[in-house]
């Protein structure tokens, strides 16, 4: 869905900027083909460790992480599996309904959500080569650590 | 000349070659996996196809037509409050996966946005944006996602000032350096 609606932006604009410059346009786009270059070495590494994490961790795999442990450990868990894969939200989310709707607890589908947005372990390669390796490490260390206290605090909401 | 150019290329994919090995010698040892891993992998590589053009497309467009001047004007250090906040809306009006953003804040960075925005830019984008949102009220609730949203917005601006304050001056201009030289 929001791949349809980032295709209609960008043809937009190339429309627009077509019409208005054509060599500025080109210019445009043969810097994108760069950029795209300049990544593909880290994309295709990250497509492999996907690729692999996915292959280990399938949804019955992290539903039984989710879905097990309770309190501290638990939520730990469901956090470490959220920094480790990579899925789009289409298709966590219903995968977070039904597994909360089996009785999993809010706080560990919190953290679990919270981690697959903010922390990417197998981007990393990625994220350092434009922030570097230092920059990237923060990063994701923080929003690790982050993601508990957001699902302590969701979990609590969701409580009330 | 010629040779030397083979040589970087080989060495920027150095890696690739080495995780393309690991991958296949995965595959070998452990069969089980098989199947998961390949039909995964073509998955993740049709889903990257998809999705990555229109972002290049964009940020190569954002780099042509996007004065310097005028970023540093609307997301520069000295922009007030409207630095955050358009950072803010354009992450959370973004599409696709996180790492989407990365070399759409590279350029943000070439033209002159403050590091914090950038920060504030890439936490919308990953956690944000509204029509995951929209999803995630539908799948889990409007309690559980606007509560995710509050929490994650207070998040997102307090690792931005986090790293800032974590990440030594210079590493932030060597990285400022580094996104100049990009073209």
């Amino acid at each position: 869905m929001d791949t349809v609606m980032l295709y209609l932006i960008a043809g937009a604009a190339l429309a627009v900027s077509l019409v208005k410059d054509r060599s500025k346009t080109l210019m445009a786009l043969k810097k994108a083909v760069k950029a795209l270059e300049g990544i593909l070495p880290q994309f295709l590494v990250v497509l492999a460790l996907v690729a692999v994490t996915l292959a280990v961790l399938n949804t019955e795999t992290i539903s039984l992480f989710l879905g097990s442990g309770s309190g501290f450990w638990g939520v730990l868990a469901a956090s470490l599996v959220g920094a480790i894969t990579l899925i789009p939200g289409f298709v966590a989310f219903p995968a977070a309904a039904a597994l909360l709707a089996g009785g999993a607890g809010a706080t560990q589908i919190a953290a679990f959500v919270s981690s697959l947005m903010m922390v990417g372990i197998v981007t990393l390669p990625m994220e350092m080569k434009y922030f570097g390796k230092r920059a990237a490490i923060i990063r994701n260390a923080l929003a690790f650590l982050f993601s508990l206290v957001a699902a302590v605090f969701v979990g609590w909401v969701v409580s009330l | 000349m010629g040779g030397i150019a083979v040589n970087k290329t080989l060495k920027r994919y150095s890696g690739v070659l080495i995780v393309a090995i690991a991958f296949v010698a995965f595959v070998l040892v452990f069969p089980v996996w098989r199947d998961k891993a390949l039909s995964s992998i073509v998955f993740q590589a049709k889903t990257m196809l998809f999705v990555i053009p229109p972002i290049f497309i964009l940020l190569g467009l954002l780099d042509v037509w996007v004065p310097r001047q005028r970023m540093i004007k609307y997301m520069g250090a000295g922009a007030g409050v409207k630095g955050p906040l358009l950072a803010f809306l354009l992450g959370s009006f973004a599409a696709g996966p996180l790492y989407g953003a990365f070399p759409f804040a590279a350029i943000l960075m070439k033209k002159g946005a403050s590091f914090m925005n950038i920060m504030i830019f890439i936490g919308a984008w990953s956690t944000t944006k509204i029509p995951m949102l929209l999803f995630e009220i539908a799948a889990l609730g409007p309690r559980f996602a606007l509560s995710r949203l509050a929490i994650d917005i207070a998040g997102i601006i307090i690792i931005g000032f986090a790293i800032k304050a974590m990440l030594p001056k210079k590493e932030i201009e060597r990285l400022y350096a580094e996104a100049a030289l990009t073209d």
